[in-house]
């Protein structure tokens, strides 16, 4: 019962967080919708027990990468205005079309088939073995997926690098 | 109990509002987020299959992904700031210098 109420709020507000990143005209607003976006489905994670991964969401995105976009938001400026007239002639509408239609036969699948979610879902959902404390995940991680995680460590050094390196660029005649 | 198709629904609908975005927008910043947002979608999507099948190592595929998402965000943010600073705008339709 509370995780229904909970779920269609967090639902509705992470898909008005959506709509307001894609509908503002001000970047910045854009950032907030994404930020209560990013919030809500965290708490979508807490309750399926994804206790590690909504905390970590909270920090790396919630907490760094909305950051980092407020500051070049900021720094590129906010007061320009995207160009309203269109260059696409008919791409918009088939975008709505072909979307609509894809919402439409995935309602049907839903609403009058007996559709399955998950193939390979099994019958009884067992709390116990996904509850994503940081000792389970970090059991998994350390130990089935220890060279994944080395490779993150890599690729983390190689984007800080790389960021730095194209902050730094300078032109030679100017 | 709420199905883990109902929050693979949310995940489906938030996906295509990003992907909307990512094709109606202009601004390569709302572009990012819009991908963000698609990334979101896909995590919440992972998530809810590792529950309906019992599986931990759906929420490990997630942490793996933001770490991904991390680092996409500040090589593609340092690219957008450093097109910036050579064009002054950050309007993608006005980046055509390769157009033939």
């Amino acid at each position: 019962m509370v995780e229904s109420f909970v779920f269609v709020l967090m639902a509705i507000a992470a898909i008005a967080g959506a709509v307001t990143v894609v509908v503002a005209r001000n970047p910045v607003y854009s950032a907030i919708g994404l930020l209560g976006t990013l919030f809500s489905v965290a708490v979508l994670y807490v309750l399926q027990l994804a206790h590690f991964v909504a905390a970590v969401q909270i920090i790396v995105y919630a907490g760094a990468v909305l950051t980092l976009f407020l500051f070049v938001i900021m720094l590129i400026g906010v007061d320009k205005d995207e160009t309203r007239e269109e260059n696409l002639p008919f791409q918009r509408k088939a975008v709505f079309g072909l979307g609509g239609a894809i919402i439409l036969v995935a309602a049907g699948l839903a609403l009058f088939t007996d559709f399955e979610w998950v193939p390979a879902a099994s019958n009884a959902l067992i709390p116990e073995a996904t509850n994503g404390t940081i000792e389970a995940v970090a059991e998994s991680l350390f130990t089935d997926w220890v060279l994944a995680f080395e490779a993150t460590a890599l690729l983390l050094t190689i984007a800080a690098a790389g960021a730095i390196a194209l902050a730094h660029y300078r032109r030679r005649d100017t | 109990m709420v199905e883990p198709g109902l929050y693979m629904t949310v995940a489906a609908v938030l996906f295509f509002i990003g992907a909307l975005g990512m094709l109606v927008r202009r601004n390569a910043l709302v572009m990012f987020m819009c991908i963000e947002l698609m990334l979101n979608a896909v995590n919440l999507t992972l998530i809810s299959a590792g529950r309906a099948m019992n599986d931990l190592n759906g929420q490990v595929a997630v942490f793996f992904i933001l770490v991904v998402a991390a680092a996409e965000v500040v090589v593609g943010l340092a690219i957008i700031v450093a097109i910036f600073r050579r064009r002054s705008t950050a309007s993608v339709d006005e980046l055509n210098e390769m157009r033939g």
